[in-house]
């Protein structure tokens, strides 16, 4: 079935596990490194590695973060909450059990307004976010098949076993309707930006720190009971959420529509085709024998850290976004166009170093957003606001004119400086120099008396047939102004 | 809260534990292992006559809360002694036989 | 050298060394010779270390001929159970799932006796990850009792109690889960405390169940416990249920108790639930005996009803199986230890865990994992580990109401004296555990407890039991001090001087390491 026949006959309710690795020093709970990258293994210690006798101890910044996402999240911080244990076998999983919270989670009761591209706002209620540990990772080597040597097998790093998770469980979000693949995407992209706003996390989707397991759902309407869930794990990207989602909404339509039931099971994403292909059932196999972790004490906030924490907090995505455009006096549309192009950062930082909201938003989303799609790279990498701030400047000065500029910029991009600099180096500052100015200017008039004739008789827009001359003439560096105030004392005089 | 079932462990009920707790069992260890739990669990289940709800659990002897630790990087392993135990490695890892159902 | 430097105390020991009378090297090297001599017979370690040993001893001796400072008990040998993580040195829990493994790093506790300059003799023989009580679940073969090497010397700390008391070690450190210090001790006549949770780290200890393991001391005389004890005790950031208390002195009150007088007005309670018929003759007329001799010496005795106790050993062999379970499930022959791969059928990570695990463990561990399973299992929380979990808070409301009416509760340690090899009714592992019906409770409630010498019967050591609040450790020492000297004068001799020195050849796997 197709996906909009799909949605036009059920009605999809969405449920999101979203996993933060958390940007501590330190394990959740050992003082081995927290770090991507290094040489396998090298970030463990008796503890992470579960060797026999080693105990964990609680990372306080890991709690405080936490905390920071909880309260960000609009949740209640437990008075008192407890580790428990989650017990299964996985080669990646040190001790086999992952030392996470059951009933008793940090933060509880949130809620979050999410954004769409048309400004459509949908709240999504958080039913808890609690801390846990990651596992290590696993990479499987192909080997010939064969019983013992040479066979399939896999290698285990464990330096990610350890790393400080807070995951983020949401109500079921009911009533979004065909924009469910759109909600999920955009939800995880908020709780994205609360993380590096937080600073909690680099929250890099493509290296995992972000990871998002979507459950989805069909029922015939909004009154009936929701129906079965699958739940597709560890989706990587936003394109990739919205993909899955569509996906599973048409494939347990499909089911439903030849009156099978569907089977509630993970299930995995494909990059390639945006299939979702069928994980292991959940089953009553999936008994984690939770209990309260009796190597770890209780964690109990007192209120007074709480509030100190929420004191603390930053300014959040959703209210800064407001606050800007009060300030800066555009629209929602070119706010959300901004926002969307990622580079509301470097727009802001702009301003912030003197730029007018006009001229630093021109700049991002136009001529370094368009260097940064010609080279395949990120538009808010490829420069620093304080470049921008000072090319627009140099134009603001009169040094500089667009043109001028472009060809300053692409000689910072190269590295060759900054936008004086480089402007000095190539020697493209606008010709100051009147007198060469005014030759040029003569010299056009002398050559071309029918266009002048046209401007006599009120056709301003023939200045442009003179402006080609004087500007060859001087070797683009004339100020186009200064050229048209001569012409026009030139002629008028 | 209810009582224990006390109904008898079979050897059934038995393997799906072993399977849990993944230990391969002959159908003897089975037998022989349900019999042990069904006379244990006859006896432990008495617990519950007393475990009102009136009365909280303790699941620490001692009652102490809020023990953190400073986010501070400690002296890690080597990978050298990570792996000193291993049964098998390769390439600074840890070798482990073919994790079914992995990608 | 005229002096067996091996019948000395570690008091003793401790204090010829300051004075000069021996070296380290000798004292060590003297115990060392006696291993050699008997653990053919006792099987009491698993790994004889004489090479770190002599190493440690010869390193005091040299900081002694310096001048420098050095904890004063340096130089004085001790057995470590080999459930302590030494590295460098094989822990193998008593298990072959870790035959073979050295393990990278060290136990907290570990470090405290290597810091204090203790020659560490050797790793001691223990039921399979302290599961047990007679040391015959050791993978490794059994221990034999000093006093008879044709019965147990209980367990789990089986291989430590046997060498303190067969002159092996002066010191021996154990833990104890439900009673893995204390019984040993009973039945070999030596000292044996498990302290108050949590004030001994448990970092770098194989687990068993975490909410009641401790680490204690063990040794022949109350005194000798007490500097030990004292030694191992402190905070330490790597356990997270560790306690932030000052070590208490020990040894101060062990000289309070040693002192005329001291028992009188101390009122010692004994449990009504905990004194009826399950104990044999022998062993309640040496108990009883023993408390007439405080009476007489101006203890109050006062009976106390716990009614609680009647659920103890219940709640306990269900929360330390749940937590076994969960503890034990590294054990998968992934990171380190046995692998076994399955001898039929695909050979997946998850075939060689089960395995490994199938091959590893022993059956009394299997069947505790398993039993511990099914109490987690959802569906059974609730009835099992649930209501456990209520019970140990029943537990310790009994306590404390006993603490308001007593000082110290006492028991006798064990039902029995030590029984011979093969005694366990397999068909029937309950009555198995009722022997520990007496100490579990203490585990159950954190609180501190001390097995210690109530004299004879038939020839065999009785272990009385004293209990303590928690965190009143130094109460043990000074009651069981003054019940010690007591028993001693009564006897005309320390019990521990009775045990016999010549064992025949029984044939046990040592090995000799580093």
């Amino acid at each position: 079935m197709k996906y909009e026949e799909a949605v036009a006959k059920y009605d999809p309710a969405l449920g999101i596990e979203v996993h933060v690795e958390l940007g501590t020093a330190t394990k959740m709970f050992d003082a081995a490194p927290n770090t991507f990258g290094g040489g396998a293994n090298e970030n463990t210690t008796p503890s992470s590695l579960g060797l026999p006798g080693a105990l964990p101890v609680v990372n306080r910044t890991a709690v405080e973060y936490a905390i920071r996402i909880g309260l960000a999240l609009g949740c209640e911080i437990a008075q008192e909450c407890r580790f428990a244990r989650k017990n299964y076998f996985y080669p990646d999983l040190a001790k086999n059990f992952q030392t996470s919270q059951a009933d008793e989670p940090i933060a509880f009761d949130g809620r979050i307004d999410v954004e769409l591209e048309d400004g459509t706002i949908v709240p999504v209620e958080i039913e808890r976010a609690h801390m846990e540990e990651d596992a290590g990772k696993n990479t499987h080597v192909g080997g010939t098949s064969g019983r013992i040597h040479g066979a399939d097998h896999s290698l285990v790093d464990y330096n990610r076993a350890g790393v400080p998770l807070v995951e983020i469980v949401t109500h079921p979000i009911l009533g979004v309707g065909d924009r469910a693949p759109e909600v999920a995407a955009a939800y995880v992209r908020t709780l994205r930006d609360i993380f590096r706003a937080l600073d909690v996390s680099e929250a890099r989707m493509e290296q995992g720190n972000v990871r998002a397991d979507i459950n989805v759902s069909l029922r015939p309407d909004a009154d009936a009971p929701l129906g079965t869930r699958t739940e597709t794990k560890n989706v990587n990207s936003f394109r990739s959420i919205e993909r899955a989602v569509r996906y599973e909404i048409a494939r347990q339509a499909d089911i439903l529509d030849a009156g099978g039931s569907v089977l509630q099971e993970t299930r995995h994403f494909h990059e390639a085709d945006g299939s979702t292909s069928s994980g292991r059932p959940k089953s009553d196999a999936d008994d984690y024998r939770y209990f309260p972790e009796p190597d770890l004490v209780p964690v109990a906030p007192s209120r007074e850290w709480v509030e100190e924490i929420r004191a603390g907090l930053p300014e959040l995505p959703a209210a800064r976004r407001r606050r800007l455009l009060g300030e800066w006096g555009i629209s929602d549309l070119e706010m959300r166009d901004i926002i969307n192009a990622g580079l509301l950062d470097p727009v802001e930082a702009t301003v912030v170093a003197g730029a007018t909201p006009d001229a630093a938003r021109k700049w991002w989303m136009g001529e370094i957003a368009r260097l940064a799609k010609q080279q395949d790279v990120d538009a808010a990498g490829l420069t620093t606001p304080e470049s921008v701030a000072e090319l627009q400047k140099l134009i603001d000065d009169g040094k500089l004119n667009d043109k001028l500029a472009r060809k300053v910029l692409a000689g910072v991009l190269e590295g060759r400086g900054t936008p004086a600099q480089v402007m000095e180096a190539d020697g493209l500052q606008i010709v100051e120099d009147t007198g060469a100015l005014e030759a040029a200017v003569d010299d056009a008039i002398a050559q071309n008396p029918d266009v002048v004739e046209k401007i006599k008789g009120g056709k301003m827009q023939a200045i442009g047939a003179l402006m080609g001359p004087i500007m060859k003439a001087t070797r683009g560096q004339a100020d186009a102004g200064k050229a048209r105030e001569l012409i026009m004392a030139r002629i008028n005089g | 809260m209810g009582m224990a079932d006390t109904a008898a462990i079979t050897a059934g009920q038995v393997e799906h534990l072993a399977e849990l707790a993944r230990i391969a069992m002959t159908s003897e260890e089975l037998e022989k292992t349900a019999g042990d739990l069904d006379r244990i669990l006859a006896s432990v289940a008495r617990v519950a006559e007393v475990a009102t709800d009136d009365v909280p659990a303790t699941s620490h002897p001692m009652p102490l809360k809020n023990v953190l630790r400073d986010d501070v990087v400690g002296t890690p392993l080597t990978a050298e002694q990570a792996l000193s135990g291993a049964p098998a490695s390769e390439d600074g890892k840890f070798l482990v036989p073919q994790i079914l159902g992995e990608d | 050298m005229t002096e067996d430097l091996t019948r000395l105390t570690a008091a003793q020991l401790a204090a010829g060394l300051r004075a000069g009378d021996y070296s380290a090297t000798d004292v060590t090297r003297s115990h060392l010779d006696r291993i050699d001599a008997t653990d053919a017979a006792l099987g009491s370690f698993l790994t004889v270390t004489p090479d770190t040993a002599l190493a440690t001893a010869a390193e005091v001796d040299r900081k002694r001929a310096a001048g420098e400072a050095l904890h004063p008990y340096a130089g004085v040998p001790v057995s470590v159970k080999d459930v302590v993580v030494t590295a460098g040195i094989r822990t193998t829990a008593g298990s072959k799932m870790l035959e073979d493994w050295v393990p990278p790093y060290d136990a907290t506790v570990y470090t405290k006796i290597k810091d204090a300059g203790l020659p560490v003799l050797g790793k001691t023989n223990l039921d399979e990850f302290a599961m047990g009580s007679t040391t015959e679940h050791s993978a490794f073969g059994p221990t034999h009792n000093p006093w008879d090497t044709t019965t147990v010397p209980g367990g789990s700390s089986g291989g430590a109690a046997a060498s303190a008391a067969a002159f092996q070690a002066p010191l021996a450190v154990g833990t104890d889960t439900g009673g893995s210090i204390r019984q040993p001790a009973a039945f070999t006549g030596t000292v044996g405390v498990k302290p108050t949770y949590g004030s001994v780290s448990r970092y770098g200890v194989v687990a068993m169940a975490s909410s009641l393991d401790q680490v204690g001391p063990m040794g022949r005389t109350v005194a000798d416990a007490a500097a030990l004890h004292q030694l191992l005790a402190g905070h330490d950031a790597q356990d997270s249920t560790s306690l932030t208390d000052p070590v208490p002195d020990l040894l101060a009150a062990v000289e309070a108790g040693v002192r005329d007088g001291s028992l009188k007005g101390k009122r010692l309670g004994t449990v009504r639930q905990l004194s009826a018929d399950d104990y044999a003759a022998d062993v309640r007329d040496a108990f009883h005996a023993a408390l007439a001799l405080a009476e007489s010496a101006g203890a109050q005795i006062v009976e106390v009803d716990m009614p609680s106790l009647a659920y103890a050993l219940d709640a306990y062999y269900l929360i330390m199986p749940s937590e076994a379970s969960s503890n034990l499930a590294r054990y998968d022959g992934m990171r380190f230890g046995l692998r076994v791969e399955p001898e039929t059928g695909p050979v997946t990570a998850e075939t060689v865990m089960s395995a490994t695990r199938a091959a590893g463990f022993g059956s009394e561990v299997k069947r505790r994992i398993l039993l511990g399973t099914y109490a987690l299992s959802a569906g059974y929380y609730d009835a099992y580990y649930g209501s456990a979990q209520k019970v140990r808070t029943l537990v310790q409301r009994d306590f404390a109401a006993a603490f308001e009416q007593v000082d110290v509760l006492v028991t006798p340690t064990a039902p029995t004296t030590a029984l011979p090899f093969g005694s366990e009714d397999a068909s029937d592992p309950m009555a198995l555990y009722l022997g520990d019906a007496a100490t579990i409770p203490a585990n159950l409630a954190g609180i501190p407890a001390m097995s210690l010498p109530a004299g004879l019967a038939n020839g065999m050591p009785v272990g009385f039991q004293l209990l303590a609040p928690a965190r009143e450790d130094a109460r043990l020492y000074e009651v069981g001090s003054a019940i010690e000297a007591l028993v001693t004068d009564a006897a005309g001799t320390p019990v521990w001087a009775g045990v016999p020195t010549e064992y025949a050849a029984a044939g046990s796997p040592t090995t000799t390491s580093a």
